[in-house]
């Protein structure tokens, strides 16, 4: 299947549900400085959105602000239609926004099964639960369910995580994520640090989430993946979003275009 | 590709030799395994081979008398070493351990002997006398964790001023002089070996261990010391409270040094102005010969307790074959250099692979 099928298939899909999230007339200010200026932002199940823009265009301020790390000066978001406000990271975590950071936030020392549950273990039940005695087997078990789900092979879920690749490291910050059955996955730079093997391994993880139905936000600085991975293209510029439309009636030079001030359009059908 | 972006992609990140090592990162997953387990197995083997070189040596080394003086002699790196694994896995360090077992055996007998009637004792007089030390040796090591956190200074120089204070504190709580005035049961206890083999102090910290490597190896508490010395900010973003955890591991650390110095006064039937002095550095070595890395995130009890044993068997091994004491000192230090050097070398060699 072609990525514009596949793209249209899911597009067909996304209507009839409600949105999962909607970003509503966002704005913020740091003092004299308006780093995000009346931003809406519409996040469809299944669909993988590509969040673009020069350094201090507005992209991480954005995300931030989705993950709860950032409040708005104005605006509101909105998710399954009802109105949220998240007071930290963790309450947007618990509302189901899961946030991939850059670096991973993965205890290299630990084994994967341990990554994906850090913060919150399961204890065995009952007496030997209340003195926090972990359920390693159950956990253990979980995680190779979930590991499995995703397109990438890690082996024993008792590696620590120093032994992986960069794709299956994601694979394992993506999985901590889902298994506790988010909504939506944010991704800031999965591949910034990775070579070209393991980037098309990447490309693959996001296509298995997208598969399940859920949505992917994908800030990213190239231009080739996005552009190949992402149903939908969102252009931040000074704030503003200049751009947001199917990711197929785009080209590569059209998003380094808007990006860098040389096209100034709004214009563009809502993908 | 256009050219804007070659510039800011991956930022600081692309030409890096990890971002090559990750591609290639499976085939050696095995090496890596490895070299995590390895440290155990090559210190198990140095104290094997001690135990048969001593063995040889020496003829009374496998004897009753030297196994009750080595194992009583091992208690008190065995307990502080314990609380300093748990101190080390979160990346941490604590040099008070040695002055806590001083200062919280001096407290304990300062207790027992004001409360004290009969110079025999009553059990209450005992249990306050132990309730005292232990609330001392928690209250420093909490005080610690406290400092640690909230004025966000480096466990070194936090544990560093500590071990000064205590080791001050001993000597003015009772002009530093000893206090031999204690219970007789207490001394009892302290020198009576269950069946002639199984002292009483060893007892209890044999229960300590097992107790530590059930917390560190199979409950939350244990998980998050670990994920908190491999990574504090993901420890942090995972939803733990990396501050309180912290606080709670010093006052562990504290409590068993605490343990140590009550199993001490026991054993010596007196609380010494003396006990502990140095043992900070003998309990780090014994954790770092254990595998355990400066860095944080890895270590075990296991590995704590056979460094500890590498450290006693050498002590009591030398002794036995009429060496000069002042050897032991250049041994174990010895040791100590030797160990890191292996744990640098493990690291530089998993982060190669």
């Amino acid at each position: 299947m072609g990525q514009a099928d596949q793209a249209t298939a899911i597009g067909t899909g996304a209507h009839s549900a409600a949105p999962v999230l909607e970003v509503v007339g966002i704005s913020k200010s740091f003092g004299p400085i308006h780093a995000l200026t009346d931003v809406s932002l519409t996040v469809n199940p299944g669909e993988v959105i590509g969040l673009v823009g020069d350094n201090g265009a507005g992209k991480s301020t954005l995300v931030n602000i989705i993950a709860g790390a950032l409040r708005p000066s104005s605006g509101r978001l909105r998710m399954a239609g009802r109105e949220v406000r998240f007071a930290s990271a963790l309450e947007a975590r618990m509302a189901g926004i899961e946030t991939v950071y850059q670096d991973l936030a993965l205890a290299l020392d630990l084994p994967i099964w341990a990554n994906i549950f850090l913060g919150r273990e399961r204890v065995r039940p009952g007496f030997l639960g209340r003195f926090g005695l972990l359920d390693k087997r159950g956990m253990r078990r979980r995680a190779e369910e979930e590991l499995g789900r995703t397109a990438i092979r890690v082996g024993s879920v008792r590696t620590p995580c120093r032994a992986l690749s960069g794709g299956q490291r994601q694979a394992v910050a993506v999985s901590r994520g889902l298994i506790w059955g988010s909504r939506l996955l944010l991704m800031d730079e999965p591949t910034a640090a990775l070579g070209v093997a393991q980037q098309a391994k990447v490309g693959e993880l996001i296509a298995s989430v997208r598969a399940r139905g859920i949505p992917v936000i994908l800030v990213s600085h190239n231009m080739p993946q996005v552009h190949a991975l992402c149903d939908r293209i969102v252009v931040l510029f000074r704030g503003r979003k200049v751009a947001d439309r199917a990711a197929r009636t785009m080209t590569i030079e059209d998003i380094v275009a808007l990006i860098t001030g040389a096209l100034t359009t709004t214009a563009g059908e809502p993908a | 590709m256009s050219p804007p972006f070659e510039r800011s992609e991956a930022p600081g990140a692309a030409g890096r030799p990890e971002a090559e090592a990750f591609a290639a990162a499976p085939p050696t997953r095995h090496l890596v395994a490895f070299l995590s387990r390895a440290s155990t197995l090559w210190t198990l083997l140095i104290l094997l081979a001690l135990v048969i070189l001593f063995g040889i040596a020496s003829p009374g080394f496998f004897s009753r008398a030297n196994w009750l003086a080595t194992s009583q002699f091992a208690v008190e790196y065995l307990l502080l070493g314990l609380g300093e694994t748990f101190v080390i896995i979160t990346g941490g360090i604590d040099l008070s351990v040695g002055a806590i077992l001083g200062f919280s055996g001096m407290v304990g007998a300062l207790v027992m002997r004001a409360l004290i009637t009969v110079h025999a004792g009553t059990t209450a007089e005992i249990a306050a006398g132990i309730a005292a030390a232990l609330a001392t040796g928690s209250f420093v090591g909490w005080f610690n964790g406290q400092a640690i956190t909230r004025l966000q200074l480096t466990p070194f120089v936090v544990t560093l001023g500590m071990l000064s204070m205590c080791t001050g504190g001993i000597y003015l709580l009772n002009d530093g002089e000893n206090i031999g005035s204690i219970p007789d049961f207490v001394g009892t206890l302290g020198s009576y070996a269950i069946g002639g083999w199984l002292p009483v102090t060893v007892l209890v910290t044999a229960l300590a261990c097992v107790g530590s490597a059930i917390l560190l190896s199979e409950t939350r508490f244990g998980l998050r010391t670990y994920a908190i010395g491999s990574n504090p900010l993901g420890a942090a973003r995972a939803g733990i409270a990396v501050e309180n955890h912290l606080v709670k591991v010093y006052t562990l650390s504290g409590f068993l040094s605490a343990v140590a110095g009550l199993m001490v006064m026991a054993r010596f039937a007196s609380a010494s102005v003396q006990a502990g002095a140095n043992d900070e550095l003998d309990a780090i070595t014994a954790v770092v010969i254990g595998g355990a890395s400066l860095f944080g995130g890895r270590g075990t009890i296991l590995g704590t307790v056979i460094g500890s044993f590498v450290i006693t068997v050498m002590v009591t091994g030398l002794i036995l074959m009429g060496v000069q004491p002042f050897w032991q000192q250049v041994a174990v230090g010895a040791i100590l250099i030797f160990a890191v050097a292996i744990d640098q070398l493990r690291n530089r060699l998993i982060d190669a692979a």
